[in-house]
């Protein structure tokens, strides 16, 4: 971890969204709404790694530091399921929204379209294209509003929610869900949550962190889901695809914004490197389970 | 030890009053001066020697006291060899005379050196015992190692007896609570685990008389070694032994199948100390003792304490304090373990409902179908669960591999791109 902190003290000029001069443009990228579904999203989703990990690895020595430094066995337990309450509360407000939007609203581009998050043809052709560009064989594929990882990112979410929720659920609530469920399902249900679990720990903190916070356009951090709003040069460079098609439809003045202010950004740094330093924290030690 | 405890007098005497006033205390102080205390004492010796001819004997405690009665009386060693009268007086042997016991005093004075007393004189069957005991082996365990000072031995109903209950583990442990000695003899260093123990806490915090003790199930004059069959520590012995106390838990063992294994001479079939332990008994309902008895059971049971790590019980129990979490015997019973075939088994098809439903509230027969140790690596006993696993596997392993690779081969390029478009604005090679 002291990469990470020695990178705060010097940070990558060429990456940092830092205030520019004023003739720097900045775009809305994300509204409000989705920046706190995001800040909620990745503080639940931390409090419920740091309090499922040393359940799923209660051998561990750390495991009982962990669930010592939280108030214990009992307490443990109690804040997996107020962080489980709370994100799928978020989840259900999230999916509410899109519906309301998309089909009592018909607001156009929520389920089809280059601004939906549902999969495409053009995200397999960049999928392949981006593949092709790491190895050179070809150029870098211009993206969209959202590119396949960022879609993939987004589903596996979804799909984990629902996934890893219903077997929570059914691990909490197990002879309720007995009246319906077969023996062996509440076996399974351990397994299921357990493994998902693993699989969105492990995916997140190292391929999400990465893809979208370490690589070396976005060093050290992206703070777009923080700040709401990126510089036109980083809108050009990421997603050529959807600056054309704004740009062309006349639209890019519409989606104009204000630079973040400098709190928000300090703020959002402080926030965003200590929940990278956590997420690493667990990630480093659920490897240690494996390979220490 | 032996020769020294003979003359390990006590030293808490009061200043007798019974030394001749014209004999200056001071004179008494070592056999050097003997003769001189002698010359001083000639009209006492006078008498002392016409009572020997009067009586045959040394008879009264006085005579003796008379001059063992100084609490500063040495012998040439620098032993004392004081006696406090009135101590002695109120003592088991009280009424007893000198003689009796040292026995080769036939006149006054009496040679320096003296033959040990021996207590089996009198004490014949304890005396065997302990020849037949482990404390025979060494020399070092005369009767006063534990009795204590032979002129202040109280009955063991007297809390001034080192053998009173409550004074037991004390005695015993001045020896079996020193971790050399117990290193030099291969013996668990017991004391400070029985001192710790349920056992140990009822003794010296509740002082309950009848709390076992060290001789509660060691025996006192015949310990024997727990590999002896005789011996009430030997394996087959030890539910009868504990059951002296926990009659209704003997009984229950016994009928449990672990008592019946035991009766049938398996000898690997547990008893009481191989999941409480011998002298580290916990409270069962402690988590230190719930912590630490699952993988006891599990030493047996393997193939089901593989299967029970897997599970929700396990991993929260296993974090530690945690009280509430499912352990073996929270379904099986503890001491009455009986097979799932048994109607009377918490365990029984019939009975599962209700014994799961003693923690979950509304447990039903679909519920009860749950497997508290299944093995999700056994294809054959619990296909659903395996398949379910190796899908779980494939999707970790699959995404995981594909995005490193992804996200690793990106990296590689980006940071290419970096230094590329650096270089060609004549930046340095970062």
């Amino acid at each position: 971890m002291p990469d990470l902190e020695q990178k705060e003290v010097s940070p990558n000029p060429a990456a940092e969204p830092a205030p520019r001069p004023a003739e720097e443009r900045y775009f809305m990228r994300f509204t409000r709404e989705q920046r706190y579904l995001h800040a909620v999203l990745f503080t639940t989703f931390l409090g419920l790694a740091a309090t499922g990990l040393p359940l799923r690895f209660s051998d561990s020595v750390w495991a009982r530091a962990i669930a010592g430094s939280v108030g214990g066995f009992g307490a443990i337990l109690f804040f997996h399921k107020l962080c489980a309450v709370v994100l799928t509360g978020a989840f259900l407000v999230h999916v509410k929204d899109v519906f309301t939007r998309g089909l009592l609203h018909r607001q156009k581009g929520i389920f089809w379209g280059p601004t939906s998050m549902v999969a495409n043809w053009k995200d397999a052709r960049d999928l392949f294209g981006h593949l092709r560009w790491f190895i050179g064989l070809g150029d870098r594929p211009k993206f969209e509003r959202y590119a396949y990882w960022e879609k993939f990112d987004y589903w596996a979410v979804f799909w984990g929610m629902i996934v890893i929720g219903f077997s929570g659920y059914a691990m909490w609530f197990a002879p309720f869900f007995a009246h319906f469920l077969p023996g062996w399902a509440l076996n399974a249900v351990l397994v299921i949550h357990s493994e998902e679990g693993l699989l969105a720990i492990l995916f997140i903190f190292s391929i999400h962190f990465v893809n979208t916070h370490l690589r070396p356009d976005s060093f050290p951090m992206d703070m777009v889901i923080f700040t709401g709003v990126e510089s036109e040069k980083e809108f050009k460079i990421k997603r050529p695809m959807e600056y054309q098609r704004l740009a062309s439809q006349g639209l890019l003045d519409a989606r104009l914004a204000t630079a973040p202010p400098v709190w928000l950004v300090k703020f959002s740094r402080i926030v965003g490197f200590t929940a990278i330093f956590i997420g690493l924290t667990l990630l480093a030690l659920t490897v240690s389970e494996y390979f220490v | 030890m032996g020769e020294r405890s003979i003359v390990r007098l006590t030293s808490t005497a009061s200043t007798s009053n019974r030394v001749p006033q014209s004999v200056p205390p001071g004179l008494l102080q070592n056999s050097r001066t003997r003769s001189v205390v002698s010359a001083r004492l000639r009209p006492a010796a006078l008498a002392l020697g016409i009572t020997l001819l009067a009586f045959g004997r040394v008879h009264a405690q006085t005579d003796c006291l008379a001059c063992h009665g100084d609490k500063s009386m040495q012998d040439a060693s620098g032993h004392s060899v004081a006696v406090d009268g009135a101590t002695f007086k109120a003592s088991i042997h009280g009424s007893l005379q000198c003689s009796d016991c040292h026995a080769d005093i036939k006149e006054y004075p009496h040679p320096e050196h003296m033959a040990p007393v021996q207590c089996s004189k009198c004490h014949t069957d304890q005396s065997t015992q302990v020849s037949e005991s482990v404390h025979t082996r060494a020399s070092s365990h005369p009767c006063t190692s534990c009795h204590g000072d032979p002129h202040t031995i109280f009955p063991k109903s007297d809390a001034r007896s080192t053998v009173y209950p409550l004074n037991v583990p004390e005695t015993c442990g001045s020896c079996h609570g020193n971790a050399n000695m117990a290193r030099q003899h291969g013996l668990p260093n017991v004391y400070p685990s029985y001192m710790d123990s349920i056992h140990g806490f009822a003794l010296s915090k509740g002082g309950l008389l009848v709390a076992a003790n060290c001789q509660s199930c060691h025996g006192s004059h015949h310990i024997l070694s727990r590999k002896n069959p005789q011996s009430p520590t030997y394996k087959s012995n030890i539910p009868k032994t504990c059951g002296s106390c926990h009659a209704k838990i003997d009984m229950d063992f016994e009928n449990g199948i672990h008592g019946k294994a035991l009766a049938a001479g398996k000898s690997n079939a547990p008893v009481c100390t191989d999941c409480h332990t011998a002298h580290a008994i916990q409270q069962p309902t402690q988590s230190e003792f719930r912590m630490q008895s699952t993988p006891i059971c599990g030493s047996c049971h393997k193939d089901k304490f593989t299967g029970y790590r897997d599970t929700f019980h396990s991993q929260l129990g296993l974090l530690g304090g945690y009280v509430e979490t499912a352990r073996c015997w929270d379904c099986h019973g503890a001491h009455d373990v009986l097979p799932a075939s048994d109607p009377n088994s918490p365990i029984a098809p019939a009975n599962l409902v209700q014994t799961c439903g003693r923690c979950h509230a509304g447990a039903n027969a679909s519920f009860v179908q749950y497997q508290p140790h299944a093995d999700s690596r056994n294809r054959k006993m619990n296909p659903a669960l395996y398949y379910v696993r190796l899908f779980m596997n494939t999707l970790l392993i699959s995404v995981l591999t594909f995005f490193v690779i992804h996200t690793i081969l990106w990296l590689f390029r980006s940071r290419y791109e970096q230094i590329r478009s650096r270089s060609a604005k004549g930046g340095k090679d970062a």
